[in-house]
């Protein structure tokens, strides 16, 4: 450790620090890789620290100061990461906006913050900003990456990348003492500065910058590198939203820690390609990330020969026999080990390569609920992918899964260092070495968030399952309780049976009520399908939606949904009794869902009250008119009997007595 | 893993297009038509018109459709040779030029109707824009080492630095039969642009385009005047765009000269106006 000492001076507690350290540590190994004009452009840890000091040096030459704050907007580019680093290391807070913010969010985030300076990747960020510059009094000047377009500007208040890293190292050729002098400063920095302000996506209300301090981003950022065995010759295309917290956390802190290289993609449109090329070793995507491949794999080999079809079905099902223990090491016979051996060679392989996802060892996702198939398919070709659950307020992880013991339910027990509790109400609460330093000029806000003795609240619920592992069952405030007080998730019992490609979206009622009841949306293009395999005619949504034998299949994923719900203690209570299926689509054109396909579930209840209660009044029918709005504005009604089922359920009330108090 | 680093000479090399210098300045006068008609048989396409694209200027060609428009970028490039009068390039008057000669003199230019190679890849495709300035002969080309390899790499570079600047890095591989149609013109002005042009020829560059489409096309025209000085000729439709991007206006009416100027003066312009309204004519 004694070149750590040298090197960093003393504790190694903010990232400068540490890119001083790999630096000596790391000199000639990648730091940082850009596909540019069609190559991959490599600069090394020794190459990357002389381009942050260069332009720290350089913005120090134009007035940033400790404690400045400072905007980085644009896509993930190895200038706008060297920017973060910089202004750490002069001791500035560097404030990510999302780059496909409109200019008047931008201009509220960025005048919420007082930045002084704005470091931005091209004129489409000049221009928002530029637009907006009266609401952003703090602003002094503009820094941009990319000059293209900018040539006619009034350089009055912008600045080229280029030429503030110029200007730095013109104060460095004309003072010797001027790099020695900012070493010595980021040695002596102190890791309770604030390392950076990440402003949460404001789905509820405006978004608010929260504040993560240098010593609890490091310690976090070790400690996960750490658990996963991440060290200098990892690699991760740095692919996510520069301002959210899974990319400076994932990307940005633990490349610092862990000294590995970040990988920028050549273009948004172009990471598929990119991924492909670089076949990093850490990835995060979320679920839907992971849904989206799969759907690709399985229209392509829809329309691959038929021999190929055959193969690959066959080892498919193999692996998703075998594959999973394999992976985990656990004990497997060794004919089918010698059959997954074959397969790796004929079909994961090739198959993993297509996806760049050949040298993968450890993935995560996170974010929604991801599905058991989906889930266990890219599990079974070998890649390590797991759960992770966190939150900005955390900088990132709060639960975490380990290598060998993970499931698709639930999002593991408390990563390192984390102290989980949950509240009496069945609030996640947490406190983490990473935790927030609260939120910026919102003090009160920053008070409802955190208990009396210090754990932040994730506005979650969710418990621990037999195995320690944690599962969220819906946001807290959403959460309610049948009439016998069980417990009522309403999103984790849609979830549940939207798992079913059938069904497209479901919700589910049990607040105040004897059981839980649903109403369900057919997936038209699924049940479509179906339809016109077992030749059932039908002219529109309403018709098949009614049909007996479409009641039928739905009957049966709503019994499997019961049995699964049935298997777990908490949510056996919250069986589906009765159903129906809806005679229309939910849409956001009706108001029923939101422009982002979230069930509005007050306005549902309402709206469908008639059918609600011929759901609890035990009726086998019901006949409503419904308002729609027709898709070119003009208003209609939608006349139609509905049908109400009953559901096949396990154990009536006997598994009741075990409640939320766990 | 990790591959070993290479070293990054382009960060910071500002890419110029400019294998067609001259010592013209900006403003002065870089193309002259000079009363040419062209008539096909008894069909006259083109009659007595003059007028002159300065250096660094966006210059439109207007007019209802069958205007002769078309016919004059072919007499500009060569295609076509009138009957009468006289186009002078840089100083040097000609009536007939093969259209070879028009694209080695730095004239290049994009088609009304996509003329791509559908089989071949984006990057292919923006290679072939290069060949006037290649200078190794077959032989060379054919053995591939040596200078003819240098040369590629120095081509390749030029066209990487096209690509990236009109966006269009993520289809880099894809044959342009497979791009939608946005994206195809995007491509074929990136060939014309790889022959580094002194006069850049537009033939409706947005014709067919959506409106987001047309504005992306838009904003690249201009980057490419703004940032190469670049001068272009471009004929379009869309009378919006026309108004708000180029500096001067031609406006065509069955092959005749109607009007000449700034846009403000040519949309306040009468015979302009009856034109696009449609008055009568006297033959």
């Amino acid at each position: 450790m004694d070149t750590t000492a040298h090197a960093a001076g003393g504790s190694l507690d903010t990232f400068p620090k540490y890119l001083l350290w790999n630096a000596r540590r790391f000199a000639d190994r990648p730091a940082m890789r850009h596909k540019d004009l069609g190559i991959w452009q490599s600069w090394s840890w020794r190459e990357q620290l002389d381009e942050v000091r260069a332009l720290a040096i350089g913005l120090q030459s134009f007035g940033v100061t400790h404690g400045d704050r400072v905007a980085v907007v644009g896509q993930n580019r190895p200038r706008l990461y060297w920017s973060i680093c910089a202004l750490q290391s002069l001791g500035a807070v560097p404030v990510p906006v999302y780059a496909d913010a409109v200019a008047e969010e931008m201009a509220y985030v960025l005048d919420h913050a007082g930045v002084k300076v704005a470091i931005v990747q091209d004129q489409e960020q000049v221009d928002k900003l530029t637009a907006f510059a009266e609401k952003i009094p703090a602003l002094e000047f503009m820094v941009y990456d990319e000059p293209r377009g900018l040539r006619g500007y009034d350089h009055a208040k912008l600045k080229d990348f280029a030429e503030v890293q110029e200007a730095g190292r013109a104060v460095m050729a004309a003072d010797d003492g001027a790099a020695a002098r900012w070493e010595d400063a980021v040695r002596a920095a102190s890791g309770d500065d604030v390392s950076i302000m990440l402003y949460t996506s404001g789905t509820t209300g405006r978004s608010k910058g929260v504040m993560i301090r240098a010593a609890g981003a490091v310690k976090a950022a070790s400690d996960t590198a750490a658990f996963d065995g991440l060290n200098e010759t990892d690699s991760v295309l740095a692919y996510l939203p520069l301002a959210w917290v899974g990319d400076h956390y994932l990307n940005y802190a633990q490349a610092y820690v862990a000294g590995f290289c970040m990988n920028c993609p050549e273009s948004a449109e172009s990471v598929a390609e990119d991924l492909r090329e670089i076949a990093p070793t850490f990835y995060f995507a979320p679920p839907r990330v992971f849904e989206g491949l799969l759907t690709r794999v399985t229209i392509r080999m829809e329309d691959a020969g038929r021999f190929k079809k055959a193969l690959f079905g066959y080892f498919i099902a193999h692996a998703r026999k075998y594959g999973e223990a394999i992976l985990e090491g656990r004990p497997v016979p060794w004919s089918a080990r010698a059959l997954y051996g074959l397969g790796e060679l004929l079909v994961y392989g090739p198959l993993k390569n297509v996806l760049g996802f050949s040298n993968i060892r450890v993935a995560y996702t996170a974010g929604e609920a991801i599905g058991e198939d989906l889930f266990s398919f890219f599990r079974s070709l070998g890649i390590n992918l797991k759960q992770l659950y966190g939150q900005t307020e955390a900088f990132l992880y709060v639960t975490v899964q380990a290598n060998g013991k993970v499931r698709a339910d639930a999002v593991g027990p408390a990563a390192p260092d984390v102290d989980i509790r949950i509240s009496d109400d069945g609030e996640v609460l947490f406190r983490s070495p990473g935790m927030f330093a609260g939120y910026y000029k919102e003090e009160e806000k920053t008070a409802e968030t955190m208990t009396l003795d210090g754990y932040v609240k994730t506005g979650d619920a969710g418990f621990f399952d037999k195995d320690g592992q944690l599962k969220i069952i819906d946001r807290a405030k959403d959460v309610g309780r049948l009439e016998d007080g069980a417990l009522f998730a309403p999103k984790y019992v849609e979830n549940v049976l939207k798992f079913h490609p059938n069904i497209k979206e479901v919700v589910a009622f049990g607040h105040g009520r004897p059981f839980c009841a649903a109403f369900i949306n057919i997936d038209l293009d699924a049940m479509g399908n179906w339809a016109e395999r077992n030749g059932i005619a039908y002219s529109s949504y309403q018709e098949l939606a009614q049909h007996p034998r479409v009641a039928e299949i739905i009957a049966g994923h709503v019994a499997e949904t019961n049995q699964k719900l049935a298997a777990e203690p908490m949510m056996a209570d919250a069986q589906i009794r009765r159903f129906l299926i809806l005679h229309k689509e939910l849409d956001a054109d009706d108001g029923e869902l939101t422009r982002t396909q979230k069930v509005r579930r007050s306005y549902i209840a309402e709206r469908y009250e008639e059918l609600i209660e011929a759901l609890y009044d035990g009726s086998t029918e019901k006949y409503v008119e419904t308002a729609v709005t027709f898709e070119d504005g003009r208003k209609g009604s939608i006349r139609a009997t509905v049908k109400i089922h009953d559901a096949e359920f396990e154990g009536g009330a006997a598994v009741h007595a075990r409640e939320a108090a766990e | 893993m990790n591959a070993p680093i290479m070293p990054h000479p382009v960060a910071g090399t500002e890419f110029r297009l400019e294998a067609h210098q001259d010592d013209i300045p900006t403003g002065q006068t870089l193309l002259k038509v000079d009363n040419v008609s062209l008539s096909f048989g008894g069909v006259k396409a083109i009659r007595e018109v003059s007028f002159d694209i300065r250096k660094g200027e966006i210059r439109a060609i207007i007019g209802p459709n069958g205007a002769g428009k078309t016919s004059m970028l072919n007499v500009i490039n060569g295609f076509y040779t009138p009957q009468q009068g006289t186009i002078t390039y840089r100083g040097v008057p000609r009536r007939a030029m093969r259209s070879t000669q028009a694209a080695r003199q730095g004239i290049s230019r994009t088609f009304q109707n996509i003329a791509l190679f559908k089989g071949m890849s984006t990057l292919d495709n923006i290679m072939t824009g290069r060949i006037t300035l290649q200078k190794r002969n077959l032989f060379w080309q054919a053995l591939w080492h040596g200078p003819a390899q240098a040369e590629e790499i120095e081509h390749r570079l030029a066209v990487e630095h096209i690509i990236d600047f009109l966006e269009i890095a993520h289809i880099r591989k894809t044959p342009v039969g497979r791009l939608p149609y946005g994206l195809q013109k995007r491509v074929e002005l990136g060939r014309a642009l790889a022959a580094e042009p002194a006069l850049l020829l537009l033939d409706e560059p947005m014709a067919g385009m959506n409106l987001e489409e047309k504005e992306d096309m838009s904003r690249f025209i201009l980057d490419v005047n703004n940032q190469f000085g670049t001068t272009i000729a471009l004929i379009e439709h869309d009378m919006g765009v026309v108004m708000d991007i180029s500096d001067r206006i031609v406006v065509l009416d069955y092959g005749r000269k109607i009007g000449d100027g700034k846009p403000a003066e040519i949309a306040a312009d009468q015979a302009v106006i009856d034109a696009y309204l449609g008055v009568p004519h006297h033959d």
